[in-house]
């Protein structure tokens, strides 16, 4: 008995230990990245010109490739999702299509950097683009959003559906109508999830979007080359002839450390908190 | 409602129904493009190099030789270490905050793991050259680039990975079979390493080979602070290679189609091969079993 | 044989209180050692909750809130120096529905010995075969030990929960609606298995049956809404009940 409850206690001992260290190491990480980057981030830092020392133009292309890659992925990935929750019955296709999602969810970000490099820069020729960076990195994003859509959809209550199909209703009715508002701050939760993984991704984008920014500044064309923020940080890091490079890497990780939590926290937290209390309500 | 609009519902109901099963069919139609133009123009590789040089030669020295030994081996060694360092703190975690935390302490757990996803690979990258490194080459008298910092930093990435997966199979255990043990005069610690363990068993199991295969892809984290020397690492602070950095690290400095550069697509072909086979290896082996079970 | 009335639990002035809702309101009563003592009433009415009160279960629910006395052989069971792990081992538990371990048969019955700390080989095999005998499942199981007790039916899940228990050799056998899920052979089973069990151990049953409570119990307690509304010998409480709303129950006019 008394080795029971030693054992017991030692084992609740090293447990809240290693729940302390996990939250401690975050925390430490945070401070740290922040408290180097507060040193560095002024607002001509973060929206100058490269030229003036700037990650300006890396910051637009940032959230320029994010809203393309999403324009791309969204619909498929959502589309899919949808298929899986409300059409999909058990057949080949059906299990075809959740093991590729499974698969392309654990395809290596590099690898999907190489099969974009192939398909435009090699196959279509386009070189270096925003716009080939952005269509690799919806192929990271295409399997998360499949997942996010489905287990948004399936939190809708089954009697839902039925009320809405025993009025007479189609199924893309009943989507449209009961299914998708009832689970949109899911979805909305999921998209804020997705692009906080893409705004930080470097290897898939280093030859889809490439190392160089753009003369101008700001520059819409999808056709020219666009360094995103996290591949700066990637890139000043190896390149010793840029000036001032621990500054700028100390203020670009800072920096997309701030927008993810942005994304986390502005977005995504309220949309959960909402959520939860809608739940808890009914 | 009149006919003409019935049929145009009924028209918009078959065009969305399309149009959702065209989106996965695509889903199923990139991965499959994936492997096929990926191993396409690896597999070229063999036109120039032999075979058996590239998967048993340990000297990278490209034009003339070309054996990938150093990474593979550093691919695999840098895999190992940090589950070895990551896998036991991430289920400690997990079975903390699914059975011993109070829920205020996993009110801020949870969304704290989902920030560690957050942070980008290349800021890990950061972080570990500019605090990890310093320390390491302190204790050891060296550079403090190589294979043990590698590991330590992919050890923190998996975390997130690990404790989600293996807290949400902690969770789905009936709580019945708690309540069944602690009714026989368990403890705490008896009722979770003997009966929610095992019950969730393959949940963990594929946490950890999911954190595997997200330790093995990692590419830029690693590439900051492996050393990128394309060799066996001599010791365990030693500086190394893996399958990522070097492709990462000589695309762009290698012609498309020449044998080096088709060697790097191989190299990228090996990892889809082996990030696939975990996923197999999951699906119809560690779940397989459960079904078994039941 | 000789007749034993001895107290085993006393219970005075309980309340029980779930967040701001008071579940159970000052109920005071006597359980009978080596008796079977069956707890009644419409559901919600806390009966469940009051036998999961004797041996804590409720601890694991977080909002509970208790006071009151509950003693167990004259020792209070919420007191400082008790140890619940301990109070567990002597008050165990079987479920309504049957909730046998992902594990072996034997493993199963072996559990609770083991964790208590017995490790030699020949004796976890005769408490094994001893509990399951014990439980009317030897049996059945005896050529199929080592596989999982999963694959049993239902009735023999539910009997092989009663075995695993027994295997710790508990003083107080607590059971909620034990019966509620299995088929009526199944059921008839346990009640026999109950009968025998009576001459050993000091049995509360939790039952919405109340043919069950009449066949097989010596006391009877009807709750209703938190309160206890009438307790006495079984026999007395099912043909001459004193409160009105006992035998409105009885009488099938509500529940």
């Amino acid at each position: 008995m008394n080795s029971n409850r030693l054992s017991n206690t030692v084992a609740t001992v090293i447990l809240w230990a290693s729940g302390f260290f996990i939250v401690g190491l975050l925390v430490f990480f945070l401070a740290y990245i922040l408290g180097q980057g507060f040193k560095v981030l002024s607002l001509d830092f973060v929206f100058g010109p490269a030229s003036q020392g700037g990650v300006g133009p890396q910051l637009f292309n940032t959230f320029y490739i994010l809203v393309l890659s999403l324009l791309y992925s969204v619909p498929i990935g959502v589309g899919a999702g949808i298929y899986l929750a409300e059409y999909a019955k058990p057949s080949r296709l059906t299990n075809l299509v959740r093991l590729s999602t499974e698969c392309l969810a654990t395809v290596p970000s590099i690898v999907l950097g190489l099969f974009g490099l192939i398909i435009f820069v090699n196959v279509l020729g386009l070189g270096f683009t925003i716009l080939g960076g952005a269509a690799a990195l919806a192929l990271l994003n295409l399997p998360v959003l499949v997942r996010v859509t489905e287990e948004a959809l399936r939190t809708v209550p089954h009697a839902h559906r039925e009320g809405s199909l025993a009025l007479g209703s189609t199924q893309w009715q009943t989507i449209r109508r009961v299914v998708l508002p009832s689970s949109i701050l899911g979805l909305i939760t999921g998209i804020t999830l997705v692009s906080g993984r893409a705004i930080g991704e470097a290897a898939i984008l280093v030859f889809t979007a490439g190392t160089s920014v753009s003369r101008h500044y700001p520059d819409f064309n999808p056709l020219v080359a666009g360094e995103t923020l996290a591949v700066h940080l990637w890139y000043v890091r190896g390149e010793p002839l840029v000036a001032n490079a621990d500054a700028v890497a100390a203020g670009s990780a800072a920096l997309l450390v701030l927008v993810v939590l942005f994304f986390n926290l502005a977005i995504g937290l309220p949309a959960r908190i909402y959520q939860r209390r809608l739940r808890g309500s009914n | 409602m009149s006919n003409r609009q019935l049929n145009s519902q009924l028209a918009y109901d078959k065009l969305f129904r399309y149009i959702f099963i065209i989106s996965a069919v695509m889903v199923s139609f990139v991965i499959f493009s994936i492997i096929i133009f990926v191993s396409k123009q690896g597999l070229q590789t063999f036109q120039d190099i032999s075979f058996w040089e590239f998967h048993t030669g340990t000297i990278w020295n490209p034009p003339v030789q070309f054996g990938a030994v150093p990474f593979i081996v550093g691919s695999v060694s840098v895999t190992l270490l940090a589950i070895a360092l990551g896998g036991p703190l991430g289920l400690a975690g997990a079975i903390f905050m699914a059975k011993v935390a109070p829920p205020w302490v996993r009110e801020i757990m949870r969304p704290a793991t989902d920030l560690f996803v957050g942070i980008p690979s290349v800021v890990y990258g950061w972080v570990g050259l500019t605090v990890f490194l310093p320390i390491i080459s302190k204790y050891t008298s060296g550079p403090g680039f190589g294979l043990f910092l590698a590991g330590v930093i992919l050890a923190i990435m998996i975390l997130p990975t690990v404790i989600s997966i293996s807290e949400d199979a902690l969770r789905a255990v009936p709580k019945s079979l708690e309540a069944g043990s602690y009714a026989l005069g368990a403890t705490r610690w008896q009722t979770i390493y003997r009966v929610l363990i095992p019950a969730s068993l393959p949940g963990l199991v594929t946490a950890l080979i999911l954190g595997m295969a997200r330790a093995i892809g990692e590419t830029m984290a690693v590439a900051m602070v492996i050393g990128n020397s394309p060799q066996l690492a001599g010791s365990l602070f030693g500086p190394t290679a893996t399958l990522t950095t070097e492709i990462i690290l000589s695309m762009g400095q290698t012609p498309f189609g020449s044998p080096w550069n088709n060697a790097l697509f191989y190299m990228a072909f090996t990892l889809l091969m082996i990030s696939l086979s975990m996923i197999l290896l999951i699906k119809f082996v560690v779940n397989r079993r459960l079904v078994n079970e039941q | 044989m000789e007749v034993n009335v001895e107290n085993k639990f006393v219970v005075q002035n309980l309340n029980l209180f779930y967040k701001d809702v008071q579940a159970l309101r000052s109920i005071s009563m006597e359980i009978m050692k080596q008796q079977i003592t069956a707890l009644i009433g419409p559901s919600g009415c806390g009966k469940t909750t009051f036998l999961r009160v004797l041996n804590r279960m409720n601890d694991l629910i977080e909002g509970v809130r208790i006071d009151g006395t509950v003693l167990l052989d004259d020792q209070d069971i919420f007191g400082p120096d008790v140890d619940v792990v301990n109070l567990r081992k002597r008050v165990g538990m079987v479920f309504q529905r049957p909730n046998p371990f992902p594990m072996s048969v034997y493993d199963n019955v072996a559990y609770g010995p083991r964790i208590h700390g017995q490790k030699n080989k020949s004796q976890l095999d005769q408490i094994v075969e001893k509990s399951l005998r014990s439980a009317a499942l030897w049996d059945e199981v005896s050529n199929r030990l080592f596989k999982s007790a999963l694959g049993l039916s239902g009735g023999q899940q539910q009997r092989l929960c009663i075995a695993r228990l027994l295997a710790v050799e508990p003083e107080v056998v607590l059971m909620d609606e034990p019966t509620s899920a299995l088929d009526p052979l199944s059921t008839l089973k346990i009640e026999e298995l109950l009968r025998d069990l009576k001459n050993h151990y000091t049995i509360v049953i939790v039952t919405h049956n109340m043919q069950q409570a009449a066949r097989v119990s010596d006391s009877t307690a009807f709750f209703l809404n938190g309160d206890m509304v009438e307790f006495g010998p079984t026999e007395t409480l099912f043909t001459r009940p004193k409160d009105q709303r006992t035998e409105d129950y009885i009488t099938g006019r509500f529940g």
